[in-house]
């Protein structure tokens, strides 16, 4: 069932696949480095292949909102932003998930500011992690053009109606050309069917969505949205499997393992970072070191459980997160202690931040956490990994 | 008490209010996405977080409807000709903005307190 693999660029290649999943509404506005998705989507419609109302707007809240209300409007709606932009929309994406709307938005990652940076690391999105949005994280364009479809299928599932956000890193995925094989049409027509909203405003019957509620029913709504999330997780692996089926790759899913199975240091991480670390377990394994990945690729609903069953064999695990809780510490390497925690076990956990603002971390850094996790050393609690500590001012004057 | 429509609802506003209510009141479920009959502004009652309630005195009143126009919660009604309005405190939030633009100060602000 192979299709033709054309050399696109990441973020053409996403736009090209969001038109095949025949949104009905986009609306958009520019922020590097989502631009050329929602441009490459304006000139598909102005070419007039595909039948869709794109709607310029005045800033990413108005973005989110015009799919707001378009999916409440019974359409199917979709946006894409970055950094500042998602945060800007962050108010209205509560909502949507709130009134339960299966929009599906890209997320092209990147850094928040100050001080300001283009360049990508994954905060944005864990800004809004809590807010009932589903999270996928794409390793490569092949996966971050497949996971829209997915993305669709997840969101508009009747056991799911919840917005849902293909994060692929800014610049690493979205600027760089690739071997795509862009979703068949037909395949992507069969596979999402047409679609029928569940919820919808109705002029012949009227309903009041996002109403004010009242202290005695606003916990059982708010927690309707952590229930459908939970819920989502099974629905991730059906839509997973039958995308497979029908299109005869693997993509999406709860998480990767790669070579983890027999490993005794676990690396966890998600997005493209995972590529690297690939490569750099390879050659760690003809060493001899027995090293593995386990690649997160939906990150809201936390895949405890297959977490939990990938990871409890470890002797050591090392999580490497292009984020962090400023005042606290990390994002993800609590939550992959907590079930190791509920579970009785206690395999050391190191948390490692990388990449903020765009650094890279290159295959010596990979390596060095490796080589640091399997020579036995004391947990982690949570590094900034590499920091230039002499470009820091003297902050405490010495006594 | 007054025969107004504020609300439009074809009816006086105490009718249709207690209509409205009991229609909301025999929903038991909540929906999904919380989608809610039309109506859900008058029956979720919001006045219960009123630190300050207004007196309207009635006695220099010119019913100049000041207070009815710029009330934020639309929540002032009163016939211009009788020079008597008053506020509904199931839905009056205790601003005062009623008071402060009155051009005879005919409407006091009081603590509210139960």
């Amino acid at each position: 069932m192979a299709g033709k693999q054309e050399i696109l660029e990441g973020a053409m290649a996403v736009g090209h696949a969001v038109a095949r999943c025949r949104p009905e509404v986009v609306a958009a506005y520019p922020i590097t480095p989502q631009t050329h998705i929602t441009e490459e989507l304006s000139q598909i419609v102005a070419d007039g292949d595909l039948d869709a109302e794109f709607v310029k707007v005045e800033s990413e809240f108005g973005a989110a909102s015009v799919c707001l209300g378009a999916s409440a409007a019974g359409a199917r709606a979709y946006t894409a932003t970055s950094s500042q932009g998602l945060i800007l929309m962050s108010e209205v994406l509560w909502n949507m998930a709130g009134m339960r709307l299966p929009v599906v938005l890209a997320c092209a990652n990147r850094s928040l500011s100050a001080p300001l940076s283009i360049w990508c690391d994954h905060q944005d999105a864990e800004a809004i992690r809590d807010c009932g949005i589903i999270q996928l994280y794409a390793e490569d364009s092949q996966e971050a053009c497949d996971m829209h479809v997915l993305a669709f299928k997840v969101a508009e599932d009747r056991r799911v109606l919840l917005p849902v956000m293909v994060n692929l890193d800014g610049f690493l995925l979205t600027h760089v050309f690739e071997p795509t094989e862009l979703p068949d049409q037909e395949l992507t027509d069969a596979f999402l069917g047409s679609y029928e909203a569940v919820l919808k405003l109705d002029v012949d019957n009227p309903a009041t969505f996002g109403a004010f509620t009242e202290p005695d029913k606003c916990m059982e709504g708010r927690w309707m949205v952590h229930d459908a999330c939970l819920r989502s997780l099974e629905v991730i692996q059906e839509a997973s499997a039958e995308f497979e089926k029908v299109f005869g790759r693997a993509s999406g899913g709860l998480l990767e393992k790669y070579k983890s199975d027999d490993a005794e240091t676990i690396l966890i991480a998600k997005g493209s970072i995972c590529g690297t670390i690939k490569d750099v377990v390879d050659q760690a394994r003809d060493e001899g070191v027995k090293v593995g990945l386990v690649r997160i690729k939906t990150y809201r609903p936390f895949p405890t459980r297959a977490l939990l069953e990938a990871v409890k064999g470890a002797k050591q695990i090392a999580v490497l997160e292009k984020g962090g809780s400023f005042g606290a510490g990390g994002v993800m390497t609590p939550e992959v202690k907590e079930p190791l925690y509920d579970a009785g076990l206690q395999i050391p956990v190191s948390g490692f931040c990388i990449c903020l603002g765009g650094r890279e971390v290159h295959p010596d850094g990979i390596r060095e956490i490796i080589d640091r996790a399997s020579s036995g050393e004391k947990q982690t609690a949570y590094e900034y990994f590499r920091l230039k500590k002499e470009l820091l001012p003297d902050l405490v004057p010495e006594a | 008490m007054f025969a107004s429509d504020p609300y439009g609802v074809g009816a006086s506003r105490y009718e249709s209010e207690d209509a409205m209510t009991s229609k909301l009141l025999s929903v038991e479920k909540l929906s999904i996405g919380c989608v809610a009959p039309p109506g859900a502004s008058l029956s979720n009652k919001t006045g219960a977080w009123r630190a300050r309630r207004p007196i309207f005195k009635q006695k220099d009143c010119t019913g100049c409807r000041a207070c009815e126009m710029v009330c934020p919660e639309g929540c002032v009604f009163g016939d211009p000709k009788q020079k008597q309005f008053d506020f509904d405190p199931d839905y009056c939030k205790g601003c005062g903005i009623c008071a402060v633009e009155c051009p005879v100060q005919d409407i006091d602000m009081v603590m509210e307190e139960k």
